[in-house]
C-alpha cells in the first residue's frame, strides 16, 4: 500500500520534492558542514604545522680566495657540507651530505675517496658513487667567481657533473 | 582489652570522610569487594573478581604490569628532569650535562628514565611475545592486540623523541638519519620531512617539536591507549578467555571427553 501512495505522490509531485525526507536533508546537511569544517582544519593544521620564516643559514656560501686551495685539494667545509675541490680541470664544489640517509661524509686523502662514517658509501672525488647504501652520486653544485674574486657556492642549486670553474 | 592495627583500620573505614569518598561501605561480602573495584575510577578498568591462577606469575610473568611499572617510572623521573632542561640549543647539551654533574640527584634521575625506557620497550616487545606465543591475541581479543600494536608505536616513538633531546652529536646524527628515512616516503616523504622538523634541518624547531611530542603529545596518547587496553582485558574476558582456544582443539577435546588444561 505505501508503495503505491510513494509512488502516486511522485507522479503528482515530480520535479518539485525530491525522495530526501526533510529529516535525511538535515542530517546530510550537517554531516556536510561537518565534513567541510573537518577539511578546512586539516588545511588549518598543515598550514599552522609549516613555518613560513625560516631561522636557517643562508644555501649561498662564500668560500673565499680561490688561491687559498692548492692543486688537487679536497677540502670540506664542515660548518655548510660542501666540499672544494681543486683539480687539473679546475674548481668544483660537491654536497658533503650523504645522499642515503643525510649523514655528513668525509674526504680520505690516504684512501683518495670520500667516505660516510654512518653506512659505509664510498664516493670518487667527483662525486661519482663507488659502493652504495647511497643511491645516486653526490651531486655538483652551482659555483662560480664572484665580483671580488671570491669562490661562491649555492647549495640549493645542483649542476650537471664536470662543469669546472677556471679562474 | 588493646585495639589491634585491624581494628584502628576498621574504625577508619566507618568514619564519614572515608564513607564519602568510598561508596563502597564496609563489611567484607562479595557484594562490598565486588563494589569496591567497580566504584573506583582507577580500579573499575579491572574485573572485580579474578581466578587466583590468572594473576600468577606464571600466567603472565607479570611482563604487561612490569611495562606499566617503567610507564610509571619515565613520566615521574620525566617530569622532574622538565625541572631542569630547556629545549633550546644554546642550553639542551649544557643542561643534560648539568643534570650529570651539577644537579642533586639529577645522575640517579637520568639513568633512571634512560634505563626505564630501554627496559620499557624490551619489556614491551616480551610481553608481545608471550602474548603471540600464548595465542592470548585470538579472538576475543584480537582488537586488544590491535591495540598493543598502537601502544608498541607510541613507545618507540617515545624513545625516538627523546633521544634527540641531549642535543650532542649521537642525537643530532640519529635524528638526520631518522627523519631522512621518512623523507623516502612516496610523493608526500619531503613534506613529512619538513613538518617534523620544521624545517629542512635538524635545528631548533626540530628541538622544540620533539621536546612537545616527547613531554606532552606521545605520553597522554599513551596514556590513552593504556586505559583502553587495561579496561578490554576485563571486557574481553579475564586474562585466560576459554573462547581463545582454537576451536578445532577445543571440539577434539569434547569430542575425546577431555577437559581442557
Amino acid at each position: 500500500m505505501q508503495d503505491d501512495t510513494n509512488h502516486d505522490q511522485k507522479a503528482v509531485s515530480h520535479g518539485f520534492t525530491s525522495e530526501v525526507s526533510r529529516r535525511e536533508f538535515f542530517v546530510k546537511l550537517g554531516l556536510g558542514s561537518l565534513a567541510i569544517a573537518g577539511a578546512g582544519t586539516a588545511v588549518f593544521a598543515y598550514q599552522f604545522l609549516s613555518p613560513n620564516v625560516l631561522f636557517e643559514p643562508s644555501p649561498i656560501i662564500n668560500a673565499g680566495k680561490p688561491e687559498s686551495y692548492p692543486l688537487d685539494s679536497v677540502t670540506l667545509d664542515v660548518n655548510s657540507g660542501i666540499y672544494l675541490v681543486h683539480s687539473q680541470e679546475g674548481f668544483f664544489s660537491l654536497s658533503a651530505v650523504c645522499t642515503h640517509l643525510g649523514c655528513l661524509t668525509a674526504w680520505k686523502p690516504e684512501l683518495g675517496m670520500i667516505a660516510c662514517p654512518c653506512h659505509g658509501s664510498k664516493f670518487k672525488q667527483d662525486g661519482e658513487k663507488i659502493e652504495g647504501p647511497a643511491p645516486k652520486a653526490l651531486p655538483w653544485l652551482k659555483t662560480w667567481v664572484s665580483d671580488d674574486g671570491d669562490l661562491m657556492v649555492d647549495r640549493s642549486t645542483t649542476v650537471r657533473p664536470l662543469e669546472f670553474v677556471r679562474v | 582489652m588493646p585495639k589491634t592495627i585491624p581494628h584502628y583500620f576498621d574504625e577508619l573505614r566507618a568514619t564519614r570522610v572515608w564513607r564519602s569518598i568510598f561508596r563502597g561501605g564496609t563489611g567484607s561480602s562479595t557484594l562490598r569487594r565486588s563494589m569496591a573495584i567497580q566504584q573506583n575510577v582507577f580500579l573499575h578498568l579491572f574485573s572485580t573478581k579474578v581466578r587466583r591462577r590468572m594473576v600468577s606469575f606464571s600466567a603472565t610473568w607479570y611482563l604487561g604490569t612490569l611495562t606499566l611499572g617503567t610507564f610509571l617510572i619515565l613520566v615521574t623521573t620525566g617530569i622532574f628532569l622538565m625541572l631542569y632542561y630547556h629545549p633550546s640549543v644554546p642550553q639542551a647539551y649544557a643542561d643534560t650535562k648539568d643534570l650529570e654533574f651539577v644537579v642533586s640527584s639529577g645522575m640517579f634521575l637520568r639513568n633512571l628514565h634512560r634505563w626505564s625506557a630501554h627496559a620499557m620497550v624490551f619489556l614491551v616487545f616480551a610481553h608481545m611475545f608471550k602474548v603471540f606465543y600464548r595465542g592470548a591475541y585470538r579472538p576475543p581479543r584480537e582488537f586488544n592486540w590491535v591495540i598493543g600494536v598502537i601502544l608498541l608505536i607510541i613507545t618507540l616513538l617515545l624513545s625516538y623523541t627523546g633521544y634527540l633531546l641531549p642535543w650532542d652529536q649521537l642525537a643530532y646524527w640519529a635524528i638526520t638519519v631518522g627523519s631522512n628515512i621518512a623523507s623516502a616516503v612516496p610523493v608526500l616523504g619531503n613534506k613529512v620531512h619538513f613538518l617534523m622538523l620544521g624545517g629542512n634541518q635538524v635545528n631548533a624547531n626540530a628541538l622544540l617539536r620533539f621536546y612537545v611530542l616527547h613531554c606532552m603529545i606521545l605520553p597522554l596518547t599513551a596514556i590513552f591507549f593504556i586505559a583502553v587496553h587495561f579496561w578490554r582485558i576485563r571486557k574481553d574476558g579475564g586474562l585466560y578467555a576459554h573462547q581463545s582456544e582454537p576451536k578445532s582443539l577445543a571440539g577434539r577435546a569434547a569430542a575425546a571427553g577431555k577437559v581442557m588444561p
